[in-house]
């Protein structure tokens, strides 16, 4: 059927649709975000939820204090060593489907405070990063947009099929291992199945 | 797991009280003001022990200067406390400068005042927000100060750049020089401040909900704030009379008139008006610094930024921050970072007293403490 055709019968007042649009739909304009901030990143998504910014319009604005009722994790801010077991506890404790938006440099890379040796570089290491909002902090609009990129990834989801969403993989597990404080850092430093650090190839 | 493992209740058997019960509130909680951690020992709903954990968000700020440039490490004091970065600016230029022997020309001292004291406004707005959203009031307040701090946070862009991490202070001066419009915009919104001053207070001040719940509550005597070394509102609401603007006269303000308000009872109720009296010196203060704003450079001709190199020696300087006393030290051995940086933070050392303020109290009650305490963690763990 064409878009031509279907908008006809939309003035008939006949909606014709599939599962998966509609099941897209209603996940990608109910996102409710967990309210979990770790550092300066987290007053600029204070203020996107606040009047001017408003992110009630785009139907996330129930910030969970719970990870149980919570599907978006925003991680504001920097991640130290010390936190990143916590915020992996806390992704595991969300139900499926859920997603991740790391918000600033810090959440990305480490940003600034990369040297630090108390600064995880990138909370990507550990957990299945959506959307990267770059930005020191990035400005509450640079959320919204990461916001309505992630509605977008939403709806292209598709319920069944080879490029099935991760989520609906019996195979993928919703749970990721917690990393342990090991005598020099976090074990294991990164998730392996997640992320591999770069190869730098040497030239003979 | 380390630290941070272990279940979250569990009962504590105690021969004198029975079975008491420990809470672990945090490091992810909505009333923690961050990535902080209250270890809390309850007896029925009593507070008989709390302790605060804190380090979930040590981010090497002092180490990592001491690797960089004197300029290099001014962008991370923007991120210490990221409600003033303003304030911090001034307080890191003023310990280098202290340093350096270095002048500032008088239009760039005015224009810091008035960063500053707008700092302070934008500090104070969200501190009464975030307590009234401890207290349950479902964000309401909150929206109110982030309409006003959005106008402050917006001159603030169109200024120096960024929105929060202002980067604005120089050693020797400011960056960048206002322009007339800019000026007026400034003006026109401090002398509207007091008008939504008024209707903040309207709505919250005497209010029922907020008299019963913070009167007599968390309170702290002077002496145990003096001990303590507490400072900035939280000292003076004990009716200790501390100001580092009169004391130390830095910047210009012993050229400006203003009042210190003082508390008596030293409870929360008294930090929150110490807060809202406070906005409302800084508006006189603003008013002021606009009127007498003179003409002239805003950089030390002589003042050097790059290949800056001090000679050897050491430093403290330290300001009236939002907070209270923010105080950089600073060691210098000639060389183009420093030896030794360390960050005076005056979160943390409020913070120190949060055990014997919220003992007796009520779990709920220990919330608004926190709150009231005004606390930001950037510069609690640095």
């Amino acid at each position: 059927m064409t878009d031509a055709e279907r908008e006809e019968l939309r003035r008939h007042g006949i909606l014709l649709t599939s599962l998966e649009e509609l099941y897209n739909w209603g996940r990608s304009n109910s996102i409710w975000p967990l309210q979990f901030g770790l550092a300066c990143c987290a007053i600029e998504m204070i203020a996107a939820a606040t009047a001017r910014f408003d992110i009630a319009r785009f139907g996330a604005e129930i910030f969970r204090p719970s990870p149980r009722q919570a599907d978006l994790m925003i991680v504001s801010g920097t991640v130290t060593k010390k936190m990143a077991p916590l915020v992996v506890r806390l992704w595991n404790q969300m139900p499926e489907p859920k997603y991740c938006i790391a918000m600033g440099a810090c959440a990305i890379s480490g940003g600034p405070f990369k040297q630090g040796y108390n600064v995880l570089k990138g909370i990507d290491r550990y957990i299945p990063v959506d959307i990267y909002i770059p930005g020191c902090p990035p400005r509450p609009e640079a959320l919204l947009h990461g916001l309505t990129q992630l509605q977008a990834k939403i709806r292209g989801e598709h319920l069944a099929g080879p490029d099935q969403a991760q989520h609906l993989r019996p195979a993928n597990p919703g749970e990721l291992p917690i990393p342990d404080y090991g005598a020099h850092d976090l074990e294991p430093p990164h998730n392996p199945a997640r992320f591999s650090p770069p190869s730098l190839p040497r030239k003979a | 797991m380390g630290a941070a493992a272990g279940p979250l209740v569990r009962a504590v058997h105690d021969e004198f009280h029975g079975d008491l019960l420990e809470v672990s509130m945090g490091p992810q909680h909505p009333s923690t003001h961050g990535v902080f951690r209250m270890v809390v020992t309850l007896d029925g709903e009593r507070i008989v022990k709390l302790k605060p954990v804190f380090g979930y968000l040590h981010r090497n700020h002092e180490k990592i200067a001491e690797g960089t440039s004197y300029l290099g490490s001014m962008p991370y004091t923007d991120r210490l406390d990221y409600l003033c970065s303003m304030s911090n600016n001034w307080a890191y230029a003023l310990a280098v400068e202290k340093l350096a022997g270095q002048p500032v020309p008088d239009r760039a001292q005015y224009l810091r005042v008035i960063m500053a004291e707008l700092t302070r406004l934008v500090n104070h707005m969200c501190l009464v927000g975030f307590l009234f959203n401890d207290l349950g009031t479902s964000f309401t307040p909150l929206l109110y100060a982030f309409r006003e701090r959005e106008k402050i946070l917006d001159l603030f862009e169109s200024l120096s750049g960024s929105r929060m991490m202002c980067n604005y202070q120089r050693f020797g001066g400011c960056r960048v020089d206002p322009t007339p419009e800019w000026l007026a915009a400034a003006s026109a919104l401090v002398n509207n401040f007091p008008r939504f001053l008024d209707e903040y207070e309207t709505m919250l001040t005497g209010n029922e909900i907020m008299l019963a719940r913070t009167q007599g509550i968390g309170r702290l005597n002077a002496q145990q704030a003096i001990n303590a070394g507490i400072t900035g509102p939280g000292l003076r609401a004990s009716g200790v009379d501390y100001d580092i603007r009169k004391v130390d006269g830095y910047g210009f303000y012993p050229r400006f008139d203003f009042r210190v308000p003082l508390g008596a009872h030293g409870d929360t109720y008294d930090r929150y008006m110490m807060r809202v009296l406070e906005m409302r010196e800084s508006v006189k203060i603003l008013q002021q610094a606009f009127r007498d704003l003179p003409a002239g450079p805003i950089m030390d001709p002589k003042a050097k930024l790059r290949g800056f190199r001090p000679k050897i020696g050491e430093a403290y300087g330290r300001l009236e921050g939002p907070k209270g006393e923010l105080g950089f030290h600073l060691i210098s051995d000639g060389s183009p970072n420093p030896y030794r940086y360390r960050v005076r933070p005056p979160s943390l050392i409020n913070l120190t007293l949060l055990e014997e303020m919220s003992l007796g109290h009520t779990i709920a009650d220990a919330v608004v403490i926190l709150g009231s305490i005004d606390i930001v963690l950037g510069e609690v763990d640095r």
